[in-house]
């Protein structure tokens, strides 16, 4: 047992160490103590630590001598420091919670504060203590302060709310609040304002009430902060505590006036009859902080020869709150703010943050103007100031205020920009949120190049934001397109890898929709192909513009630029490269590989493209071979629709409701949605073709039409395809297709079709069959059924024939209905109609009529008669009554 | 408000937390890690806010910090609280540490985390600042330093603990020792 003692003597000595330091004026006196701590230091010449592990060999015989009594905190603290691994202290920190454990089974009460202390202590470094949330219980249920002070921390640190095992405390608590020793309610009040659930708080804001009218300040300080917990977690309380907040600003105490401000503020901004209920206040609080300034030195309150400036703050604060959008309140409080402004002395950080909340406040209530002109003017100081933190605080409040005084702020501008430069990134960050704010159209430029050399020079956490800010921007403000392509290419070309992903649709539409760029923007993009190809955004925005425009590329007529001479071999070539790049990701091959497929139509060099194809359609890449297969089988079965097919992609509206999300889906993302989805021919082309539909159908009210041609098709990817053909504009207005997420909510109509053709066999007989169409020799007829199962739907079978002498080929039909029916096509018998009624096309239509209106259907038709192509379009209305009702 | 306080030392070993809002057990040393890892890679000759703990809940949330020597002093607040005025808070509360522990340093904290905790609570209380006046402070913790000493504090255990050694059938090592005749005078020094 004296081995302790030894212990605790050499803890006196090792106590006197490295010292923080702690920047408050040292006296003389505690520096001679520090001299002669040093010169105790120099004898002992053996590392602390050393010392303490050395210390730590009795212990552990003293463990194995199974001692009863537990073992000190600091002796459990001092082992666990000798721990070299983890794993040590793991397993010491094992068999140190078994003693206890099997402590507080024994219901040991003399050392029961002993274990918990020790279990907090665990608890900090991480490891489990929950065991100990009873213990802690029956602590605070103890009669000794020792207990309760340890029993109510462990309650704060190791219970909380969402344990029902808190709530055994709310009777212990309430006898606390009514202890005779004010520490013993102190205790209480503080654990009660740290995690009172609000069935605690209910139970107890009568003490709370009470104790906030002691004239205690110790207590009253202390209530008054647990009954902003309290209304915090219990707003309709907040009544209760109205009329104790009456004599709360004459208190002397500044402890007292601090937390009564606290609460006031916490009720001014829960309800907004409080707030006008305080706005009495101001007058009370002007002179508290009038008071703060003029009185001389008070060593009290004094911090760096200012008096309590946490109190000035605070009420700076509740004036802000009270005077916002109050014309009387501001009016009364302009004075002392003014004062503030002009007599705190700023030397010192204190000063500063008295000064940066006078500022803040005076921005954001009805000042004057002359105050305001003075408040930015004390932030453009700040922004000049030595000390970094200064610098910060100024930036962030320049940044809430860039709204309502937009034109002072600018006035900073050239110290905000230089603030980019600065080394601190927390600074930076700033700089870079407020410079993004002050870009107008005046400056775009300017600005513009000075946050792209920061793009460059950045660390790699700011390009991403820097570069969406760039973009933009740059969308608002672009004076003109070539500067809105030039400068997303430059920070696609400096920035590339850490750009968002939808920033590569963002720009493929900006590119597609600025068409008499299109073959500057194909010139450069392909020059910045050559230099680089690590950056994949910009690959991926490049081999989508040299898909889209590569016979501008190679035809070499461009205006803005001199014009580059390659050969379609020589971009070929560069998009071959891609695909067998080591750098290129699957993405970026995806775009390159449709890229490639899209040249087949715009180069001459078919039988080269139809190679590279065709090699990866044994790609393990899973992606890139689907592409490869399907192009292959466009190659091939469908070969007379590719061009149609591989057409320029349109124009692309961009609507202003459609979030990022949205604007992926309508651009870049189309074409490997499509392909996603596993449909061929006539698919990618419905952008086009559906619009003509629409234009033709006039309205909104019409449902698209899809062809689907490949019945193995998954179940979702219908699903996938309305919603892509949605938000390509389909329904073109802000809310996007009300129309297309119909079929979704259907599933088992698509899937009916889709796994069982026939299906259909239980004809209702007696629809007679009619002639939809007949021209120019085309005649196509309906004949229908109608399914038992479902009812409303109607199946129309069309039978297509040709009394002409000339095939015809490329025969397409389309046909659409109005919104409140569904629409599916299913795929034709064959695209070639037969000369001379020697046979017809098939093609099965299925029609969902859920509120069994009258049918009618707009069919547009697509053929190649005798070499000339044909279009037409009909309007269906006569259909027989059968087929519907 | 003030979500969370940590204290840890240069290589990231806490010595002091304190969360004002509720978070699991893993999660805090998560926390701790992550902020460790934020506030260690900075120069002591930058500012010291920094933001984006993305564990602490987004970005109305900023870490204001101040190193001293060998220890980090972490605050984590929400934006009403004045930056500045936290850092200044920060130098009170250290401050305040040094009268009470004379001089102080890691080691006191370390083996004085309870005497910390107890400190800590006269200066926030509920995640809200409730003294800041060093003086008060120091007086209060004495007070209640000198009850629990009255009661004979935690070290007035051993007292009681020396009974159950006398009475205790020892194993073989210390046979020969006649536990009896050992005078033990228990030190009034501080507890634990």
């Amino acid at each position: 047992m004296r081995l302790p003692l030894r212990v605790l003597q050499q803890d006196c000595v090792f106590y006197v160490r490295r010292k923080f330091n702690v920047t408050s004026s040292l006296t003389a006196t505690s520096r001679s103590a520090e001299a002669r701590r040093a010169a105790i230091l120099n004898v002992w010449s053996v590392p602390p630590s050393d010392a303490y592990r050395k210390d730590s060999s009795h212990y552990l015989v003293s463990l194995r001598l199974r001692m009863p009594a537990p073992i000190r905190l600091r002796e459990l603290i001092r082992t666990i420091r000798t721990a070299r691994t983890q794993a040590e202290e793991r397993e010491m920190i094992q068999k140190e919670c078994a003693a206890i454990r099997s402590s507080f089974r024994e219901e040991d009460n003399t050392y029961r504060c002993r274990n918990v202390a020790k279990l907090l202590y665990m608890h900090m470094l991480g490891y489990p203590a929950h065991f100990g949330q009873l213990e802690c219980l029956k602590l605070i249920a103890s009669q000794k302060f020792t207990d309760k002070r340890i029993g109510y921390l462990g309650a704060m640190l190791l219970l909380d709310e969402r344990q029902d095992v808190h709530l055994l405390m709310t009777n212990c608590i309430k006898n606390d609040l009514n202890h005779s020793t004010q520490y013993v309610q102190g205790l209480a009040l503080c654990t009660l304002g740290c995690m009172g659930s609000s069935e605690m708080c209910r139970d107890l804001a009568g003490e709370v009430e009470k104790l906030l009218k002691t004239s205690n300040s110790y207590l009253r300080k202390k209530a008054a902060l647990c009954a902003v917990h309290v209304i915090r977690k219990v707003p309709e309380l907040m009544e209760m505590f109205l009329p104790a907040t009456k004599n709360l600003l004459s208190e002397k105490n500044h402890g007292v006036l601090h937390t009564s401000v606290v609460l006031l503020t916490e009720m001014c901004e829960r309800s907004p009859d409080m707030l006008s209920h305080f706005r009495k206040l101001v007058p009370q609080l002007v002179r508290i902080l009038k008071n703060l300034i003029m009185s001389g030195y008070s060593p009290e309150h004094d911090v760096s020869g200012i008096s309590d400036p946490f109190l000035q703050v605070r009420i700076l604060r509740l004036l802000r709150i009270l005077g916002k959008g109050d014309d009387d309140s501001s009016e009364a409080m302009n004075d002392i703010l003014a004062q503030v402004a002009t007599n705190t002395e700023t030397s010192k950080n204190v000063g500063n943050a008295i000064l940066y909340e006078t500022v803040l406040t005076i921005m954001d209530i009805k000042s004057e103007s002359g105050l305001r002109v003075l408040a930015i003017n004390i932030l453009g100081r700040f922004l000049l100031n030595n000390d970094k933190n200064i610098r910060y605080v100024a930036l962030t409040s320049l940044l809430k205020t860039v709204q309502t005084d937009h034109n002072a702020v600018q006035r900073h501008r050239s110290t905000i920009v230089d603030c980019l430069k600065d080394l601190d990134v927390s600074i930076k960050r700033r700089a870079m949120e407020l410079s993004f704010a002050l870009v107008n159209g005046n400056n775009i430029r300017g600005m513009m190049k000075e946050l792209l050399y920061f793009l460059d020079s950045c660390d790699p956490e700011f390009k991403a934001d820097c570069a969406s800010g760039v973009f933009l921007a740059a969308e608002k403000y672009a004076p003109s397109k070539r500067w809105h392509i030039d400068t997303i290419m430059r920070v696609l070309t400096t920035a590339g890898s850490y750009v968002r992903d939808d920033s590569v649709p963002n720009l493929i539409q900006l590119i597609t929709n600025s068409v008499e760029m299109h073959a500057y923007t194909v010139q450069r993009l392909y020059k910045a192909l050559l230099d680089d190809i690590s950056q994949q955004p910009l690959v991926q925005v490049a081999s989508w513009c040299i898909g889209e425009y590569g016979d501008l590329l190679v035809s070499g007529q461009c205006e803005e630029e001199e014009p580059i001479q390659v050969t379609e071999d020589e971009v070929l070539d560069v998009l071959e490269g891609l695909l067998v790049s080591n750098l290129s990701t699957p993405v970026t091959r995806g775009y390159s590989l449709t890229a490639i497929m899209k040249l087949s139509t715009r180069f001459s060099s078919v039988n080269r493209i139809k190679k590279v194809v065709s090699i990866y359609g044994s790609s393990i890449d899973v992606e890139l071979q689907q592409r490869a297969v399907e192009y292959n089988a466009l190659f091939k079965k469908y070969d007379h629709m590719r061009p149609a097919l591989l057409e320029r992609m349109p124009i692309m509206e961009k609507t202003s409701t459609n979030g990022p999300t949205e604007i992926v889906q309508t651009n870049g993302e189309t074409e490997s949605a499509v392909l996603d989805t596993k449909l061929t021919p006539a698919v990618p082309q419905p952008a086009s073709q559906a619009n003509d539909l629409l234009d033709l159908l006039g309205g909104n009210d019409v449902v698209p039409v899809i062809q689907t041609s490949v019945p193995t098709k998954p179940a979702s990817a219908g699903g996938e395809l309305l919603d892509l053909l949605g938000d390509l504009s389909l329904t073109g207005g802000p809310t996007p297709a009300p129309a297309p997420s119909a079929p979704i909510s259907q599933p088992p109509f698509l899937l009916d079709g889709l796994s069982s053709q026939p299906l259909f066999n239980d004809t209702a007989a007696g629809i007679p069959p009619m002639t939809a169409y007949n021209k120019n020799g085309l005649k196509i007829d309906f004949t229908f059924e109608r399914s038992n199962q479902n009812p409303n739907i109607s199946v129309i079978t069309i039978h297509a024939t040709n009394s002409t002498e000339a095939e015809m080929t490329e025969f397409v039909f389309q046909a659409a209905v109005p919104k409140t029916f569904q629409l599916q096509l299913l795929s034709p018998s064959s695209n070639i109609v037969p000369a001379l009624n020697q046979g017809n096309v098939t093609q099965v239509i299925r029609v969902l009529n859920p509120q069994k209106q009258q049918l009618r259907m707009r069919v547009k038709l697509t053929y190649t008669h005798k070499g000339t192509p044909v279009q037409d379009l009909a309007e269906v209305n006569n259909f027989p009554p059968q087929s519907w009702q | 408000m003030i979500k969370a306080i940590l204290i840890f030392n240069n290589h990231g070993k806490p010595r002091l937390i304190r969360f004002y809002q509720y978070f699991a057990e893993d999660m805090q040393q998560q926390i701790i890690r992550e902020t460790f890892h934020l506030v260690s890679k900075r120069d002591d000759n930058v500012c010291n806010f920094l933001e984006g703990g993305s564990l602490i809940g987004g970005s109305d949330y900023k870490l204001i910090y101040r190193h001293y020597a060998t220890l980090y002093f972490v605050f984590c607040v929400d934006s009403s609280e004045s930056e500045l005025g936290i850092l200044d808070l920060i130098q009170v509360f250290v401050e305040t540490l040094d009268k009470c522990f004379e001089n102080v340093c890691e080691l006191d904290l370390i083996f004085h985390m309870d005497k910390v905790h107890y400190i800590l609570q006269e200066v926030v209380m509920g995640g809200m600042v409730l003294e800041t006046n060093m003086n008060e402070i120091v007086a209060q913790v004495e007070m209640q330093n000198r009850m629990e000493k009255s009661e004979g504090g935690l070290s007035a255990a051993p007292a009681r603990a020396v009974s159950a050694v006398k009475n205790m059938n020892l194993p073989e090592i210390p046979r020969n020792i006649n536990i009896g005749d050992i005078n033990i005078k228990v030190p009034s020094l501080s507890p634990f």
